[in-house]
């Protein structure tokens, strides 16, 4: 009798796009697509005199309900780098946590502080191989040796590094206050407050964007301020009225108490289960 | 009974003599039957970019570029969008030119005839708008729209007015109003300026606001043009202005280098 071994296949790599084929017939045939949770968002960074600020809303939606109406949209990437994240909730998520943990390897390997360039070069190569479909648009912004950086990244691989960015759906409404109020080596106070008017014009004018305005400050010394919120732009409002009913508002005119009879039909003793 | 057999027609369902036959298929879906093309309006062709539109105290401010795009060819770059309707309304259009061309006829003509009937009385910016929006609705009704959105400012009775109707008849009233890209890059722009005057602006403020707000459409509207009209309508008439262009900042170009 011959001895069959089977063999561990070793994985390709890179990714198949089978399932997309998959799924367009599914579609053709009827199917629903699940929703995606997206970020439809108003993401912002701005280079300044101290360093980069980046900037963002807080509304998840999923289609037309908002998800989530406090999220955190400002991600950790390194001690000195942080990354806005717009497009598909989940992809934004994993992607920077995915470099993030890449990053803190390198750091191991390295014994160097990490350099914003770096990271841009691991999320992009990421990004472009997958051909768009991980959907995550980034504003990735930071301070290492050589200064302070900004970066947009877009889902198909793209990147520019330029003195300020606007992502999301908002973005066009953020890069116009950009555009009236940006000026080269801004001072602080005014920076601040420019990248709040441009996220608050997303917040007011587009309708995927809404909620708080959350703030991130990498300062040249490489000392981050994470202020979040730093603006609570939309309160919840307050009740006006009051529709819950007094204790005593129905008078009680009679009251009968009964027992209920019931009788026994049968006892059993059970056994104690076994739980082990 | 013989009589009657022969009574009866040849055939039946098929041409009669002397008529036109429509046999069936003879228009294919693939081929477009002549009286589809004259009865609808599929797509335009030489287009208008945004049109702005901002109240001030005492007046209304329109401006548009002077841009009419063939697709993604900037092919004629001195067109007049914007016309007087009369002493107290101006009218401005984004979208198909010819389209804004034939409303401009309309309404030319509607001012003419009513100057002949010499009664002292014309138009409101409110009619003017009332009837843009009644021609566009009813045009949109019948599949075969005006592909443009219509801006009409006017000052009447001591109160200025400002209205935009869409090609499928969508009309409202505002302070500020803003059409194609100009409604994602200037509207949050003039709505802040509104709102940080206590919706009371002034008619310097409302003008730079308005020459900004045609600045960042410039930086970033990809079918907009250096070259626009601005028209402002007040209580002492109607002033279209020479064609004027932005002074763009270009010096972030110095920080940009390469890509990564």
């Amino acid at each position: 009798m011959a001895t069959t071994l089977t063999c561990v296949e070793i994985p390709n790599g890179g990714f198949t796009f089978d399932n997309c084929t998959r799924n367009a017939h599914l579609e053709k045939k009827g199917m629903v697509a699940p929703k995606t949770r997206k970020t439809g968002t108003t993401i912002v960074g701005m280079v300044f005199e101290g360093g980069v600020i980046l900037g963002a809303d807080t509304r998840a939606t999923e289609d037309t309900i908002v998800a989530d109406k406090n999220c955190s949209k400002i991600h950790y990437i390194a001690p000195n780098i942080y990354c806005c994240g717009a497009g598909t909730a989940a992809d934004t998520e994993m992607t920077t946590q995915m470099i993030s943990s890449n990053l803190q390897l390198l750091r191991y390997n390295t014994g160097r502080p990490t350099r914003v360039a770096t990271a841009n070069r691991m999320l992009k190569q990421y990004l472009y191989r997958y051909q768009g479909h991980v959907s995550a648009a980034l504003v990735l912004g930071g301070v290492d040796c050589n200064g302070a950086h900004l970066y947009s990244i877009h889902p198909h691989g793209s990147t520019d590094k330029l003195p300020y960015v606007t992502m999301g759906s908002g973005s066009l409404a953020a890069m116009a206050t950009f555009e009236m109020g940006y000026k080269p080596n801004m001072k602080r106070p005014e920076a601040m407050k420019l990248v709040r008017d441009a996220v608050a014009a997303g917040i007011f004018n587009d309708l995927g964007s809404g909620s708080n305005v959350d703030l991130c400050i990498i300062g040249n010394n490489m000392k981050v301020e994470y202020l979040r919120p730093f603006d609570v732009a939309n309160e919840k409002g307050v009740r006006q009225g009051n529709y819950k009913y007094k204790p005593g508002t129905t008078e009680v005119l009679s009251k009968v108490v009964k027992p209920i009879k019931f009788d026994i039909v049968s006892e059993t003793v059970q056994e104690a289960m076994d739980t082990s | 009974v013989i009589m009657a057999d022969l009574m009866q027609p040849f055939w039946q369902g098929g041409p009669s003599p002397g008529l036109f036959y429509e046999y069936p298929g003879k228009w294919s879906s693939d081929v477009a039957s002549p009286s589809d093309a004259r009865n609808r309006t599929s797509q335009p062709t030489v287009t208008g970019t945004s049109v702005l539109g901002l109240k001030f105290t005492g007046g209304v401010i329109i401006a548009a570029d002077t841009l009419g795009s063939y697709g993604s060819m900037a092919r004629f770059r001195n067109v007049s969008r914007v016309m007087k309707v009369n002493d107290s309304t101006i009218l401005s259009a984004a979208g198909d030119y010819a389209d804004f061309q034939f409303i401009k006829a309309e309404i030319e003509q509607m001012v003419i005839d009513e100057e002949v009937l010499n009664d002292g009385f014309f138009m409101s910016p409110g009619a003017v708008h009332s009837w843009m929006t009644r021609m566009l609705y009813h045009r949109r009704s019948k599949f075969d729209p005006l592909w443009n959105s219509v801006t009409v400012a006017g000052f009447y009775n001591g109160e200025s007015f400002l209205g935009s109707v869409d090609k499928i008849g969508i009309a409202f009233k505002s302070a500020s109003v803003a059409s194609g890209f100009g409604a994602y890059l200037a509207q949050p722009l003039m709505r802040k300026a509104i709102e940080d005057n206590g919706d009371n602006l002034s008619y310097e403020k409302a003008r730079h606001v308005i020459e900004e707000c045609l600045k960042v459409l410039y930086y970033r509207d990809a079918r907009s043009y250096n070259r626009y009209e601005i028209a402002v309508v007040t209580k002492d008439g109607v002033k279209i202005e020479k064609p004027s262009s932005s002074k763009p900042d270009w010096n972030v170009a110095n920080v940009v280098r390469g890509f990564e």
